[in-house]
């Protein structure tokens, strides 16, 4: 048994493939070094050194359990009372992987989507407004600017413009999903982290969300989780693969899914495991 | 025998068990509100009451019952969600809150009667704040306290934990998480925890009898100075409360009309409580629906 998977774990080390990014238009804004996570004794993750370019849709994908969600969460530090994190989270050139940082405002810049579309029993407009009153913005004029920029960057003005004042617990799935994303985007992140924030939805909200993503990447640099490879195909310029608590392949995503490096990302995204 | 006979003997069982609680439970409310209401006047309910003559009202003691109501609750209130909050937000499982968890449990079980005698030893004798209301206030507080704490912890447990990360990712504090997105979103819940636990208090004898004591001193209800003796407002005066006063009625009246008073007292008791029940039903389901719906 043991032999067995210490053999498996040596061909894994040999066969992966991981790029460095040198493209000067998008340079990297985030990036992981040395990044392992625990939950209590048990490691889910030990290789995952990856890099990030501003202002474009990087794909985390894999199977159940590679760690892919383990590793978005880290990088914003949602993962703090669950897990231990070791390693280096370098955000333009500080390690935000260390005690003394202000992680409140740090999610501030690195903001999340999640899974489940979680708006807050609250109005729609209070959804995006309350986290901005608490950080002092005040005036009803200002507020109301940043509700509509933001409601309009996720594509969801038009549907709820007139019903501003109503429960966000009553919209549907990806309505409510879009409002998360406005609600993220209102306090301007530089990083957007979404982890399968599509796999709640229908198809028809699934190309909708895709197409509000595909928009904001040009304020806002997007990282998605996501199990479906048609998706990370459609909107994203790179992809990580992720196996077993490992990247084993990183690289542009068409090089990913025409002509990947390794045997097992070849595998996946034909679709013969996962 | 196969199993579908097995089955309908099964649900036979449970509804006729069903039948009997729901039975027994009409009896019981038919029998104090046949015998009750037609006690019941205006007089009755705001007269003071009288020692010796027939005619007493339980103005006063019924008074008393919201008054103390009103005071366990603004004791107990704020102790027992900070404890809810520190319990389930806050708090990692590890052998400390294992400990309180078991302490609120033993607490919560603890005979009303125990909590009364240990309210009477400490709060009346040994801080000398002799037969009050706040004494009684704080006997009941202790009464309260545990299951107020196990129903907001509940009403906290009912929020999503994506709620939390919400308010997280948006870089609230956990503290600003808890009091913006959390606590808002379990007002219904809350609420109706709280209703609830009054009725409970409202009902409460033993835990007062050696606390707020036995006696209804008459009251000036025109003076609201809470220094003086007779004000509605004094928390050291002794103030008997409705169950209290049934208690007593029963052991130890000797006025000629003790049967009826009685009867009328438990009346107005089981009606209130109802009414708080049905309170907490109906805010908790308005207020759920103002915050879900349009």
């Amino acid at each position: 048994m043991f032999v067995n998977n210490d053999v498996k774990n040596a061909m894994a080390m040999e066969e992966r493939h991981v790029i460095k990014l040198s493209d000067p238009d998008h340079p990297v804004i985030l990036s992981t070094e040395d990044l392992h996570v625990y939950y209590g004794k048990k490691e889910a993750l030990f290789e995952g050194d990856l890099e990030f370019a501003s202002n474009q849709i990087t794909a985390l994908i894999g199977p159940s359990g590679s760690g892919k969600s383990t590793y978005l969460r880290s990088l914003n530090r949602m993962n703090d009372r669950i897990a231990t994190v070791t390693g280096k989270i370098m955000y333009r050139g500080v390690d935000i992987n260390q005690p003394s940082i202000d992680v409140y405002e740090m999610r501030r810049r690195v903001g999340m989507v999640f899974q489940r579309p979680n708006p807050f029993a609250k109005s729609i407009y209070d959804n995006i407004a309350f986290a901005l009153r608490l950080r002092g913005v005040t005036g009803k004029h200002k507020l109301d600017e940043i509700v509509e920029t933001s409601l309009k960057q996720a594509a969801l003005w038009d549907q709820v413009k007139d019903d501003l004042n109503k429960s966000a617990l009553a919209l549907s799935g990806g309505q409510a999903q879009r409002l998360c994303i406005a609600r993220a985007i209102a306090i301007k992140p530089d990083i957007l982290l979404l982890d399968e924030p599509a796999s709640a939805l229908d198809p028809v909200s699934t190309g909708q969300l895709e197409d509000t993503l595909l928009s904001l990447k040009e304020h806002y640099t997007i990282i998605i989780v996501t199990h479906n490879m048609q998706q990370a195909a459609r909107i994203s310029e790179y992809t990580a693969f992720f196996n077993q608590g490992r990247v084993l392949e990183y690289d542009t995503t068409s090089h990913i899914f025409t002509n990947p490096s390794v045997q097992v990302t070849s595998d996946y995204v034909s679709g013969n495991f996962g | 025998m196969n199993s579908k006979t097995q089955n309908k003997i099964a649900i036979g069982g449970l509804y006729g068990i069903a039948g009997l609680v729901v039975l027994i439970l009409l009896a019981l409310l038919g029998y104090i509100l046949v015998s009750g209401v037609p006690q019941l006047s205006w007089h009755f309910l705001t007269a003071p009451g009288k020692a010796f003559l027939k005619g007493g009202g339980v103005g006063i003691q019924l008074y008393n019952s919201f008054y103390l109501l009103i005071l366990a609750m603004l004791i107990s209130f704020p102790i027992a969600l900070g404890a809810a909050i520190y319990l389930y937000e806050y708090a990692k499982d590890n052998w400390v809150t294992t400990t309180i968890r078991t302490a609120i449990e033993i607490l919560s079980s603890l005979p009303s009667v125990v909590v009364g005698l240990f309210g009477f030893l400490f709060f009346v004798v040994k801080l000398h704040l002799g037969f009050s209301i706040l004494s009684g206030a704080f006997a009941l507080t202790f009464f309260n306290l545990p299951l107020l704490t196990r129903s907001i912890e509940d009403s906290l447990r009912t929020i999503s934990d994506v709620q939390r990360e919400g308010g997280l990712a948006l870089g609230l504090s956990r503290w600003e998480t808890v009091t913006r997105v959390i606590l808002p979103a379990a007002v219904p819940s809350i609420l109706t925890g709280v209703i609830l636990s009054a009725g409970r208090v409202f009902g409460e004898a033993a835990a007062l009898i050696y606390t707020a004591g036995q006696s209804a001193p008459a009251l000036d209800f025109t003076d609201w100075n809470p220094f003086n003796i007779s004000s509605p407002l004094n928390p050291m005066r002794p103030a008997e409360t409705l169950a209290v006063h049934i208690w007593k009625i029963n052991s130890e009246g000797i006025m000629p009309d003790a049967k009826a008073i009685s009867s009328g007292s438990s009346a107005v008791l089981v009606i209130a409580i109802l009414l708080f029940n049905f309170a907490a039903r109906y805010l908790g389901k308005r207020l759920y629906k103002r915050l879900t719906s349009a």
